[in-house]
């Protein structure tokens, strides 16, 4: 985090050692004073696109996004067509991943669920983020009665179990149940979770050399919280995040099987797979792919959350 | 009335249980008869949702306990007859004054004995507004029940120690069939007294008691042993019948399968397709008293007066039975014909307009074409049901049938809870079609029609209304000779199938399945083992 | 350090208001009626619901209705459902149980988590850094309820390891199985975090130092880098509670374990406000204690951390 101290140092105006041009370092020490600003975040970026691994996750991140999107470009059938007579049918040309109990293509099911698992697991993720991180950070940060009040208010929210805010919420909006409701039902009693972690990760940096440092040098203690504390604590979040991300697409699954979830005419892997699970001992596969989706799904946000974590921590770029 | 509770407000996932494992060591006998007098039964229950009162008990998990422990004027036998139990004789000649004689000597299990009195002031007990009994209705045609002051029942008389009288307010020639329910059992005088203490530890006149103080371990099991005192004919041919205590009914299917449990009388809906087949004929699959439908509401737009009517017909029609219970079922359910049950005497395949049961796309598309020159459909068709109850899959079927076949949105409408679908249902506030089901109280056609469909009835939530209706089932109700009266009671039913005030389904099948270690396994009327005939 | 623990004891007064507040609303807002549904399909007598539901002061409004919950706790009533059972002689029955489950669960959580966490980060990018990536990422996106069905077919029903449900007393040996699935429903964000964490401390300064001092490895590893990756995994393991209880409703269910994590979602699903109020005050006492303890841990674990001033 040093290394990246932009902001000019008065002491640099006292020379207290040899002049640039005095000594025979110069070549190696200079400056290059011609090349573009830099900062934490373009640094990152220019780490994270010399590697494979942020490519290959980048990819299949857009191409889900596209799916979601898009769906129709990915399959002619129509995922609510069902027809009883083919329930349970194994892959066929007709349909390459075979049908589910009632007579779906699995298939056309999948491709046009991506939309509302992807929506509750990025915006449940986003929610949750967002006000872990403002309250993990400021309580860790400032202390005292802030800290005191905001922990609090945390352990409110978390003290009640997810799932009854979430039969509580999607029973209140019965008749407005969709993605937007159940990720609101999953972020907003997640989120103390990310704020406590953030808090004890922030509480161990705010003492570090170089905020005690950047305060000496008269920096903002919001500025200081924002471009030395944060990014030092961010990456347990990002961890956590990436994998709650996966949370959330298995918490609407979870939902839907003790029966507070998206309702069934709402295709999403989620519904696919708590229907399929009743179905285990007779056609496996039809909980097998969407799972596969699902999991397949979540290895690229993970893996993509360790390459933004890696690139964002100036160490890690270090050691490679 | 009782209804599937499992299937409802507790749904397939809730209730809390566990095991305690007691006497179920291997089986040391042969199964072929060669019992152990001794052996106490494991069978699978959920917790009592109230004490264990017989008038405020409405639902399975507390209604087996009490028909093993209780004894009433009859009994049902497996094919749902009526036998004298505590009854020396039901006698009437108007259906409507009832002279009843007990037999000598019947006692409670801590010696009190079972006098007139006995029945008299729990039926007392029981109707009483104020004492708040959720089965009191059950008392509703005796003179002098009232819904809405305290009032004693005047139709009842205590004659001497072994007899009584009953007046009802109008002739029932099924009244002496109902006298099996539990809301009709006796009750020892304790438990008048304070009824709180009593429904804790009840004590009972039936085959079975409970295992001291404490045989109830709440969300865990509950033991009973047999009654000394009992003298009727269900004689325990084992030697007690543990219940015990599942959250879900795949819970106890995975215990059954692993050998922790004797007798299973759900089998889980994951395991439809499979438990014949892992079971042999240590299986059941039999049809049940349990009717199953959907209702749309008289009111609702485009379901009234001759519209109505030929959208209710194609509604039907569009429904490929048949292929949804041998699918989504796998053979446990059996398409619908009436609106009753095949195990109830009076039940027919063939009455006159039942054609509109049968799946005819053809004639479902010509009436529901005919119904749009009326006034044309819009919107989309919905089923309620509540999530809770394990019914997503066959009303996404249903609505899949209707949609393929006459071409219009169909989907089904998911409440998250029982309590949720049943306010909008009592406030008639819901706006779709609804399931609903019925599982009989008694076996007699009349309960599977009267308590529906009647004007104005407790259970009427569709807002049905038929003079013509209402008249034959009076006629019927007051009509000694059952046969006579089951034709009335078919004729009621051949309107019903013109006016579709609900839509028959199915009937559900009672399933089940034993270990190999038990033999005598029979499943009565109400889908309910007979457990005293078990061995092991 | 006393007077910073005295002082987050009186924060739980607060925080245990605003909890059953909260909750109490939540549970009045939901839609239905719960008398209603007593009556099952046939409904109810409206004479006999009215009466149940002033019993319950359920036609008060909200506010009322809560107050007196609040004076049944100061006078030690916490209540009865509407099958007339009191709420403390469930919670009696329910908490030890669902206790027992947890703790057993966390342990396995904590031992295999940070033992494969640790492993995986010592040898970034290894073999078996992969293949304990791939091992959580199917963990992360299995729903519990297949990871619970999986478990009993397999371990209690074909291969006959463990009792397939859960027997009434719940001894410590039976709840293993059902403690493992709910253990391996939580531990991938423990592996994951304890992986990231050593990764960061290995190039601490700290730990430069130690090499530099000619500390061994193990010793390093121990006392450097474990203590230090510890920190924010202790957090989470904390905050993992709320997920447990999920975890519990469903475990519970398919295991028949007599615990809190079914009866609580029995008494959502009935609307039982004084029953629902109650195992929640009961979780917010627990997880305040166990932040408590965390906090404390804290300052245990990084002497940068100083609490008091």
């Amino acid at each position: 985090m040093e290394s990246n101290q932009s902001s000019p140092s008065p002491l640099s105006e006292t020379h207290f050692v040899a002049s640039l041009d005095e000594t025979p370092l110069q070549a190696t020490d200079s400056v290059a004073e011609d090349s573009k600003p830099s900062n934490l975040y373009i640094d990152a970026w220019r780490d994270a696109r010399r590697r494979p691994l942020f490519w290959i996750s980048g990819v299949f991140i857009v191409l889900v996004i596209v799916v979601s999107v898009f769906p129709g470009l990915f399959t002619q059938i129509d995922p609510r067509l069902c027809d009883l007579g083919l329930s349970n049918n194994g892959a066929s040309a007709a349909h390459i991943l075979g049908t589910t109990k009632q007579g779906c293509d699995v298939y056309a099911r999948i491709i046009f669920g991506t939309s509302t698992s992807l929506t509750v697991g990025i915006v449940a993720t986003v929610i949750n983020t967002s006000i872990g991180v403002i309250f993990g950070a400021l309580g860790g940060f400032f202390g005292r009665w802030v800290d005191a009040i905001l922990s609090r208010i945390g352990d409110i929210f978390f003290a009640i179990p997810y799932f009854l805010a979430a039969v509580v919420i999607m029973s209140v909006f019965v008749q407005y149940r969709n993605v937007f409701v159940i990720a609101l039902a999953i972020g907003a009693f997640s989120w103390p979770g990310t704020a406590r972690i953030l808090r004890g990760q922030v509480l161990s940096v705010k003492n570090a050399d170089y905020v005690t440092s950047a305060t000496a040098l008269g920096v903002g203690r919001l500025t200081i919280l924002w471009r030395h504390v944060l990014p030092n604590s961010i990456a347990p979040v990002i961890v956590v995040t990436t994998i709650g991300l996966a949370g959330a697409i298995v918490a609407e699954a979870t939902l839907s099987f003790l029966g507070v979830g998206l309702p069934p005419s709402v295709m999403s892997w989620g519904n696919d797979i708590s229907t399929a699970q009743r179905d285990l001992r007779n056609n496996p596969m039809t909980l097998v792919w969407p799972s596969i989706a699902l999991t397949s799904t979540v290895l690229a946000f993970v893996v993509m959350g360790e390459v933004i974590r890696d690139a964002l921590d100036p160490k890690a770029r270090a050691r490679r | 009335m009782r209804t599937f509770k499992i299937a409802s407000a507790a749904g397939g996932l809730v209730l809390t249980a566990a095991l305690v494992l007691t006497g179920c060591s291997a089986p040391d006998a042969g199964d072929n008869g060669g019992g152990n007098s001794t052996a106490v039964i494991t069978v699978n229950g959920s917790e009592p949702q109230n004490p264990l009162i017989p008038t405020n008990t409405n639902e399975v998990g507390g209604g087996k306990i009490l028909d093993s422990i209780f004894a009433g004027l009859v009994y049902y036998d497996a094919t749902g007859a009526p036998k004298n139990d505590v009854a020396e004789s039901i006698e009437t000649t108007d259906s409507q004054n009832y002279t009843i004689t007990l037999k000598a000597d019947q006692k409670f299990s801590n010696g009190e004995a079972v006098t007139a009195s006995s029945f008299v002031d729990a039926w007392n007990y029981g109707a009483l507004l104020s004492n708040e009994q959720l089965s009191s209705y059950f008392f509703e045609s005796i003179e002098g029940f009232s819904y809405d002051e305290d009032s004693e029942l005047s139709g009842l008389a205590v004659v001497d120690d072994t007899t009584f009288t009953v007046k009802l307010k109008q002739p029932e020639s099924d009244f002496p069939l109902r006298l099996g329910y539990s809301a009709f059992f006796p009750l020892p005088a304790e438990a008048l007294a304070d009824p709180a203490a009593f429904g804790e530890n009840p004590i009972g006149n039936g085959p079975y008691m409970l295992d001291g103080e404490g045989a109830w371990q709440h969300d865990v099991s509950l033991k009973v042993i047999p009654n000394p005192e009992y003298t009727g004919d269900r004689v325990p041919q084992n030697g007690g019948v543990d219940f015990i205590f599942y959250a879900t009914q795949d819970a106890a299917y995975a215990d059954l399968q692993g050998g922790n449990l004797d007798v299973l009388d759900a089998v889980p809906d994951s395991a439809f397709a499979s438990f014949e087949d892992e079971f042999g004929d240590r299986a059941i699959n039999q049809p049940a008293a349990v009717f199953q439908s959907f209702t749309i509401p008289q009111d609702a737009p485009h379901f009234a007066g001759d519209e109505g009517k030929l959208r209710r017909a194609a509604i039907s029609m569009s429904i490929d039975r048949k292929q949804i219970t041998d699918v989504i079922f796998e053979g446990t359910r059996t398409p619908a014909t009436d609106f009753t049950s095949p195990v109830i005497d009076g039940y027919s395949d063939s009455l006159k307009g039942a054609d509109v049961l049968k799946f005819n796309p053809d004639e479902a598309k010509k009436l529901w074409a005919e119904a749009d020159d009326i006034s044309p459909w819009d919107g989309q068709f919905q089923i309620s049901y509540n999530a809770d109850g394990g019914h997503q899959g066959w009303v996404e079927a249903v609505s899949n049938s209707i949609k393929n076949t006459l071409g219009i949105e169909a989907s089904g409408n998911p409440y998250p809870t029982f309590a949720a679908i049943r306010t909008e249902i009592t406030d008639r506030t819901i706006k779709t079609a609804f399931r609903t089901g019925w599982q009989a109280d008694y076996p007699a056609l009349y309960n599977f029609l009267g308590p529906i469909y009647a004007t104005d009835a407790g259970s009427n939530d569709g807002d049905y209304s038929s003079a013509e209706f209402d008249g034959l089932l009076r006629e019927g109700a007051g009509e000694p000779d059952i046969t006579a009266a089951n034709k009335l009671f078919q004729q009621a039913q051949e309107i019903l199938l013109k006016d579709l005030p609900a839509t028959p389904l199915w009937y559900a099948n009672a399933t089940g399945a034993y270990s190999q270690g038990v033999s005598g396994v029979q499943f009565g009327w109400n889908s309910v083992p007979i457990y005293h005939e078990i061995t092991k | 350090m006393v007077w910073y623990i005295l002082r987050r004891v009186l924060q739980v007064i607060p925080v245990f208001l605003g909890a059953t507040l909260l909750i109490y609303f939540m549970v009045f807002a939901l839609p239905g009626d719960p008398i209603a549904a007593l009556g099952g399909d046939r409904g109810l007598n409206p004479a006999v619901a009215d009466a149940i539901r002033s019993r319950y002061h359920l036609d008060e409004p909200f506010i009322v209705q809560y107050f007196y919950y609040l004076q049944g706790i100061f006078t030690g009533n916490l209540g009865t459902t509407f099958s007339g059972q009191p709420v403390s002689e469930i919670l009696a029955r329910t908490l030890p149980v669902t206790f027992r489950l947890a703790i057993i669960a966390i342990v396995i959580e904590a031992v295999a988590g940070i033992l494969i966490g640790l492993i995986a980060g010592l040898r970034k990018n290894g073999a078996f850094d992969t293949v304990s990536l791939l091992f959580s990422l199917v963990l992360i996106s299995m729903p519990i309820f297949v990871l619970a069905f999986l478990a009993q077919f397999v371990f209690a029903i074909q291969l006959g390891w463990a009792r397939t449900t859960v027997s009434g007393e719940a001894p410590f040996s039976e709840l293993i199985l059902p403690a493992f699935v709910l253990a391996f429903f939580v531990v991938a964000n423990v592996i994951r975090l304890t992986r990231t964490s050593v990764i960061e401390n290995l190039d601490a300064d700290f730990v430069r130092t130690a090499t530099a001092k000619g500390l061994s490895r193990p010793r390093i590893i121990r006392v450097h880098v474990l203590r230090n990756s510890l920190i924010p995994v202790v957090t989470l393991i904390g905050t993992d509670f709320g997920l447990l209880i999920v975890g519990a409703t469903v475990t519970e269910g398919i295991f028949n374990v007599p615990g809190v994590g079914n009866t609580l979602f029995k008494a959502i699903l009935l609307s039982e406000a004084p029953t629902v109020v109650s195992f929640v005050t009961v979780f917010v006492i627990v997880y305040l204690i166990s932040n408590l303890l965390v906090d404390i841990l804290y300052a245990f674990l990084d002497p940068r951390i100083r609490y008091g001033k």
